[in-house]
C-alpha cells in the first residue's frame, strides 16, 4: 500500500505543482524517493519533528499549497495530535495526513509503534475525513481523491508493504463515503475495514461453504460513514460481521451497533476487532492479531462453525 | 530554488516612508478603542495587548505593504492570540472589519471572540492555544517561496510561547530553509499568566541567543518605539530568518495594569475606565 501511495502520488505530483510532501524522518520508500529527487523543493524532512510537520502543512495550505504530511500512524496523528486537531481541522484545511503502519502493523516494534486507537481518534475531531483503504488498488484510489478534495483535512490510514489484492473482482468501484461491495449476496453480510479484510475473505469462504451466500464489503470511509448503506445492509442480510484492525472505542462495529439499535435491525450482529488492551507481545502481524482474537480459527469458533 | 509559478501580480503599494509620530498618534487611538471596548464585557485581554500595540502598528503601518484595504501580498500572523484586540481595532480603523463586529465582541451574535479566527476578514490563521503560530508562519514563509511569491510573513509571538518546544521546533526549521521572508517579534514582557518569567524561569534568558544558536539573526529593541521597530526590520534583507526580541511592558500605558498579572484578563470597572482614559498619552518608547 505504501509503494501503491508513492507511485500515485508521484504521478499526481507530476501534474499538479501544489503537491508537496512534509514527512517526519521517514526514509523515502519508492516513488517518494524518486519525487524527492526530481522536485527537492516540495519534500521536506521536518526530522523528528512532528509538531512543526502539521505546522507547516497548515501554512503551506493557507498560502494555496497542497500538503501532505506523511510518518508512522501514531506520529502523524497522537504526537501533534492537538496541532492536527487547531491547525487542521479547525481551520478546515485540505492537508492529508497519511500514517503508514496503521492498527498493529509494525508488529515486533512494540506498543509505542502499535496505532491501535487511531481510527477512533481520527473520527472524533470535526470536520476531519478517514479513509481506511483495505488493499493497493483501494490505497491508489484514496490518494487520488485526497490530492483532489476541498472538503478539509484526511486522515488516510495505510498499511505497510506485500498486502494482497482484495478488490480485483470487486463488483462495484471505490467511491468517497459509501460501502463498496466486493461481492454480492443476500444472507451474510461482512464490512470489513482496511487490510484485515483478509480475514473477512476468509470468513466470507466459510459461510460460503455452508451455502450461504455473503455480500463482503468494504469500509473504506470511517467518517463520513454510509449510514443509509450499513442501515439498508443490516436490513437486507440474516447475518451481519464487521471485522477491522482497530480498538473498540470509536470503531466500525460500535457505529453499526448504535444504527442497528436505531433502525430496529433484526439481523444477528457479530462485531471483531482489536481489545482495549496494549499488545505485549511480539511476532508477525497475524500473530499479532491472533492475540486479540482476530484469527480465523477463533473467529468461526465464536460465529459457532466448530 | 525552482519556482512553481508566480501567480502573484497586483502592485503593492511602496511602503511610504514611516512615521514614528504618527504611529505615536495611532497607538494612543488603539489603546482608547480597546478600553472603550473593554466596557462592553467582564473579561478580556486588555494587558497583552497594550505590550505588542507598537510591534503590531508598526508591522501593519510600517512593514506590510498593501494592494488595497486587508489585501497585501504579506502576512500578519498573531501567533499570541490573546493579543488580537489590537489587531481587531487596527483591522476596523482599515475598513476590513465593521465597527459592528466590535460592537460585538465576544457576545453571542457577534463573530470576534478572544482569540482570532481563520474566516474572519483580515485574520490569516487561528490561534489562541500558544506555540503554534511559528510552525504555521515557517509553512507560509516556505510556501510563499516555492511558489515565487515575494510574501514576508510577519509573525508575533508572546515570551510565554517560547517555552514552548514546538516553537523551537519550527525556528529550527525556518533556519533550515534560510527563510529570510520570515521576521518573528518576540513580545518579551516577562509575564507568563502565573508568574514573571524572569523569576520562576531564568533559564528562558537570554533569549536572542538562542535564536541566534538556532541560526537565526535578530536584534533586541525597546518594545515601545516605534522608530526602534521599524528600524530594526526595514534593514534585514536575506540571510535566513529574522527575530526582533522586544522589550515590553504588560500593560503598557496605564499605571495600575503595568507588571500586574490580573490584567491579563480582567476588564477595568468604569473608576478604573476613566482613571486609565486619563493616564494614557502618546508613547515616545
Amino acid at each position: 500500500m505504501r509503494n501503491r501511495f508513492a507511485d500515485v502520488f508521484y504521478e499526481l505530483g507530476l501534474q499538479d505543482p501544489r503537491l508537496c510532501i512534509v514527512v517526519a524522518d521517514i526514509s523515502p520508500a519508492g516513488s517518494i524517493s524518486r519525487f524527492r529527487t526530481e522536485f527537492p523543493d516540495r519534500f521536506v524532512n521536518t526530522g523528528v519533528a512532528e509538531q512543526v510537520m502539521i505546522g507547516m502543512c497548515a501554512g503551506m495550505a493557507l498560502r494555496g499549497l497542497r500538503p501532505f504530511a506523511y510518518t508512522i500512524a501514531t506520529f502523524v496523528l497522537y504526537r501533534p495530535f492537538e496541532f492536527v486537531r487547531d491547525d487542521l481541522c479547525y481551520q478546515n484545511l485540505p492537508v492529508t495526513i497519511v500514517g503508514i503502519g496503521g492498527g498493529v502493523t509494525y508488529s515486533t516494534l512494540g506498543g509505542t509503534h502499535h496505532a491501535q486507537e487511531d481510527i477512533g481518534v481520527a473520527t472524533t475531531i470535526p470536520n476531519m475525513t478517514v479513509l481506511v483503504p483495505c488493499d493497493p488498488p483501494e490505497a491508489e484510489a484514496a490518494t487520488r481523491w485526497c490530492a483532489t478534495q476541498t472538503r478539509g483535512p484526511v486522515y488516510l490510514r495505510l498499511g505497510k508493504a506485500g498486502e494482497p489484492v482484495l478488490t480485483g473482482d470487486a463488483v462495484e468501484p471505490w467511491q468517497f463515503g459509501r460501502l463498496r461491495r466486493i461481492t454480492r449476496g443476500e444472507d451474510v453480510c461482512i464490512l470489513a475495514c482496511g487490510p484485515v479484510a483478509k480475514l473477512a475473505v476468509q470468513l466470507a469462504e466459510r459461510f460460503r461453504a455452508r451455502g450461504e451466500s455473503v455480500s463482503l464489503i468494504s469500509a473504506h470511509t470511517p467518517k463520513p460513514l454510509d449510514e443509509e448503506g450499513i442501515i439498508a445492509a443490516l436490513r437486507s442480510h440474516r447475518r451481519v460481521v464487521v471485522v477491522e484492525e482497530t480498538a473498540p472505542g470509536g470503531s466500525l462495529g460500535r457505529r453499526v451497533r448504535e444504527l442497528a439499535w436505531q433502525s430496529g435491525a433484526d439481523c444477528r450482529l457479530d462485531t471483531f476487532c482489536l481489545q482495549d488492551e496494549f499488545i505485549h507481545c511480539y511476532g508477525d502481524h497475524d500473530a499479532l492479531l491472533a492475540a486479540h482474537g482476530l484469527e480465523i480459527g477463533a473467529m468461526s469458533a465464536r460465529m459457532g462453525f466448530g | 530554488m525552482t519556482a512553481i509559478a508566480a501567480t502573484h501580480t497586483a502592485e503593492a503599494e511602496p511602503i511610504a516612508a514611516f512615521d514614528a509620530v504618527q504611529s505615536r498618534r495611532r497607538c494612543l487611538g488603539w489603546r482608547r478603542r480597546i478600553l472603550d471596548i473593554s466596557q462592553q464585557v467582564t473579561a478580556l485581554h486588555v494587558a497583552p495587548a497594550f505590550s505588542c500595540t507598537e510591534i503590531v502598528d508598526v508591522i501593519y503601518h510600517g512593514l506590510m505593504r498593501w494592494e488595497a484595504p486587508g489585501r497585501s501580498p504579506d502576512v500578519f500572523l498573531m501567533s499570541k492570540g490573546h493579543g488580537c484586540l489590537v489587531q481587531y481595532v487596527i483591522l476596523e480603523a482599515m475598513g476590513v472589519l465593521p465597527t459592528a463586529d466590535l460592537d460585538l465582541y465576544c457576545k453571542p451574535e457577534g463573530r470576534l471572540g478572544a482569540h482570532p479566527d481563520y474566516g474572519i476578514p483580515g485574520i490569516a490563521a487561528s490561534t489562541g492555544s500558544l506555540g503554534h503560530g511559528m510552525g504555521i508562519a515557517t509553512g507560509m514563509a516556505y510556501a510563499e517561496r516555492l511558489q515565487g511569491r515575494d510574501g514576508r510573513i510577519f509573525v508575533v509571538l508572546s515570551d510565554g510561547e517560547c517555552q514552548s518546544g514546538s516553537t523551537w521546533e519550527a525556528a529550527m526549521m525556518a533556519a533550515n530553509l534560510r527563510l529570510d521572508n520570515l521576521v518573528a517579534f518576540v513580545d518579551m514582557n516577562d509575564f507568563s499568566g502565573l508568574e514573571r518569567m524572569s523569576e520562576g524561569h531564568p533559564a528562558f534568558h537570554p533569549l536572542l541567543e538562542k535564536f541566534q544558536a538556532f541560526g537565526w539573526r535578530g536584534v533586541e529593541v525597546a518594545g515601545h518605539s516605534a522608530e526602534a521597530l521599524h528600524a530594526a526590520v526595514d534593514g534585514h534583507t536575506g540571510g535566513g530568518p529574522f527575530i526582533v526580541v522586544c522589550k515590553t511592558v504588560k500593560g503598557k500605558g496605564v499605571s495600575y495594569m503595568e507588571h500586574v498579572p490580573i490584567w491579563h484578563y480582567r476588564s477595568p470597572n468604569p473608576a478604573e475606565y476613566a482613571q486609565a482614559l486619563a493616564e494614557l498619552r502618546e508613547i515616545a518608547g
